[in-house]
This record gives C-alpha cells, sequence and structure tokens, in this order.
C-alpha cells in the first residue's frame, strides 16, 4: 500500500489557520510594533497560499506574487518603523489606543 | 514500504513545521515582551521556509530567510531597542468588548475559510510548470520575472525607491 504525499488543502488549512492567528493578534494588542508582526505574519500565510497553489496548479506566477508580496512587506517595513519611531518621539507611547488624535 | 519512506518523511516534516509555526504565532500574539514576539516571528518565518522547500521552491525559502527572518525582523528588533517601550499592560475594560467581538469574527472567519477549502476541490487548469521544471526554480522564476512580469517587477523596485526616500525624509530630525 502507498500512502498519499501531504494533500495541499492541508498547506491552505495551515495558512488559513496562521492567518486568523494574525487577525487576532493585530486586534488585541496594544503595541503597535506588536500590531505590525502580526500584519507581517498574515502577509507570511498569505505567501503560503501562493506558493502551494503554484506548486499544485504547476504555474509560477504563484512564486512571482510571493516575491512582489515581499518586496511590498520590506517597504512596508521600512516606513511604518519610520513612523512609530516619529510618534515615539513626539508622543512618548506607542499603544495604539493612546494614539487617538485623527479619532472624533 | 522502501517507496513510502520519502511520503512518510514528507509527512513528518510537514506535521512538525505545521504545529511550530502555529505554536510560535500563538506565543507571538501572547508574549508581554516585545523581543520575545519579534523572535517567535522568526521561528515562525524559519518553520514556513521549511514548508517552502517541502513545496519546492527553493527561491522563495532563501528569500524569506533573507528578508522576512533576516532584513524585516532585524529591523523590528532595532526598532524596539530603540524605542526602549516597557512591557506592555493588560489593557483596560475600555476596548475589551471590541477585542471579543473582533476574535469571534476573525475564527467565524476562518471556519469560513476552512468550510470553503472543504467544499470544493482545487480547480483550475494546471500550468506547464512540472516539478521536473520546477527543480530549477531559481531559472525558471528568473526567467518568467525577466521577460513576461518585468514591467511589474520594474514597479516594485520603484515602490521600494520611495518607501526608501519615505523612511528618510520621516525619521529626520526637524530643524
Amino acid at each position: 500500500m502507498t500512502i498519499p504525499s501531504v494533500p495541499p488543502a492541508l498547506y491552505l488549512v495551515l495558512s488559513a489557520i496562521l492567518f486568523t492567528i494574525g487577525v487576532v493578534g493585530a486586534l488585541t494588542r496594544r503595541n503597535a510594533i506588536v500590531v505590525f508582526m502580526c500584519i507581517e505574519l498574515m502577509l507570511n500565510s498569505v505567501n503560503l497560499t501562493f506558493i502551494t497553489l503554484s506548486r499544485f496548479l504547476q504555474s509560477i506566477e504563484g512564486v512571482l506574487f510571493a516575491f512582489f508580496v515581499m518586496a511590498v512587506a520590506a517597504a512596508e517595513a521600512a516606513v511604518g518603523l519610520a513612523i512609530f519611531v516619529m510618534i515615539y518621539r513626539s508622543r512618548e507611547t506607542i499603544n495604539v489606543d493612546e494614539i487617538n488624535l485623527l479619532k472624533w | 514500504m522502501t517507496e513510502n519512506i520519502g511520503t512518510i518523511l514528507q509527512w513528518l516534516v510537514f506535521l512538525g513545521m505545521a504545529f511550530t509555526s502555529i505554536l510560535a504565532s500563538l506565543l507571538l500574539i501572547t508574549r508581554k515582551n516585545p523581543i520575545h514576539s519579534a523572535l517567535f516571528l522568526v521561528l515562525n518565518f524559519l518553520c514556513v521556509a521549511v514548508l517552502y522547500l517541502l513545496l519546492q521552491s527553493q527561491f522563495i525559502a532563501i528569500i524569506q530567510v533573507i528578508v522576512y527572518a533576516g532584513a524585516i525582523v532585524m529591523l523590528i528588533v532595532f526598532v524596539i531597542m530603540l524605542l526602549d517601550l516597557e512591557e506592555e499592560l493588560r489593557s483596560g475594560l475600555k476596548l475589551f468588548y471590541s477585542k471579543v467581538i473582533g476574535s469571534v469574527l476573525a475564527v467565524l472567519f476562518l471556519f469560513g475559510l476552512i468550510y470553503s477549502l472543504a467544499a470544493t476541490s482545487l480547480k483550475g487548469k494546471a500550468g506547464s510548470y512540472t516539478p521536473e521544471k520546477m527543480s530549477a526554480n531559481v531559472k525558471a522564476v528568473g526567467e518568467a520575472l525577466f521577460t513576461q512580469y518585468l514591467f511589474p517587477f520594474e514597479i516594485i523596485s520603484v515602490l521600494l525607491v520611495t518607501a526608501i526616500i519615505g523612511a528618510v525624509i520621516l525619521s529626520k530630525k526637524r530643524s
């Protein structure tokens, strides 16, 4: 008897679980840097979906999309962390529930 | 039995990496110290990189380790050290209900995703990149990137330059 190899659905379920953990973290944490890390986690889980479908549908577009997502994540990291440093300089905090100047 | 050894190994690596990455991401969102969160983020990225290798995407696995686990997490750790944050206090009741409702909705979203996976199988026409062709992964990626997808590639480079300029301008001291 032969054992079937790992089905694509399991990879997709894993990526859905990681995405949900990222959403929950981004919603419940107060520290802006941890929220940022949760967003990176979500981007990463979407990359896993891209690679899985690229592998099982035998196309290379998923790999290229994952590459582009990584470039966007790098750009986001540079700008986002610069914004955090600037907010900390002016407000002495980066707790997301205390930064509410734009709230009416 | 001998032909099953590769598959058994694949299952073992997949299950180990899946559980480790879920555990690492759960620890990431529950630790109070942001440095610990950053280190669990690295663990999660490395586990996902191994899964990429299992999916025969060597290029993305290497880029994952270099860009995500190397550059981005290094930036995050650097900023955490720069900001000298106190440990995060448990938030008061102010936002409690919105957090509970948001988490419940996120879990419902997970159930929706899993249901959609269980209800349908993988559709779509299979492309021409068979596993044999993908084994020369870097070459295939480079060919597609510099011929058919040259324009998005150039746009990504413009985006990166914009991000660098933006970061420099944002972190410049106002005179």
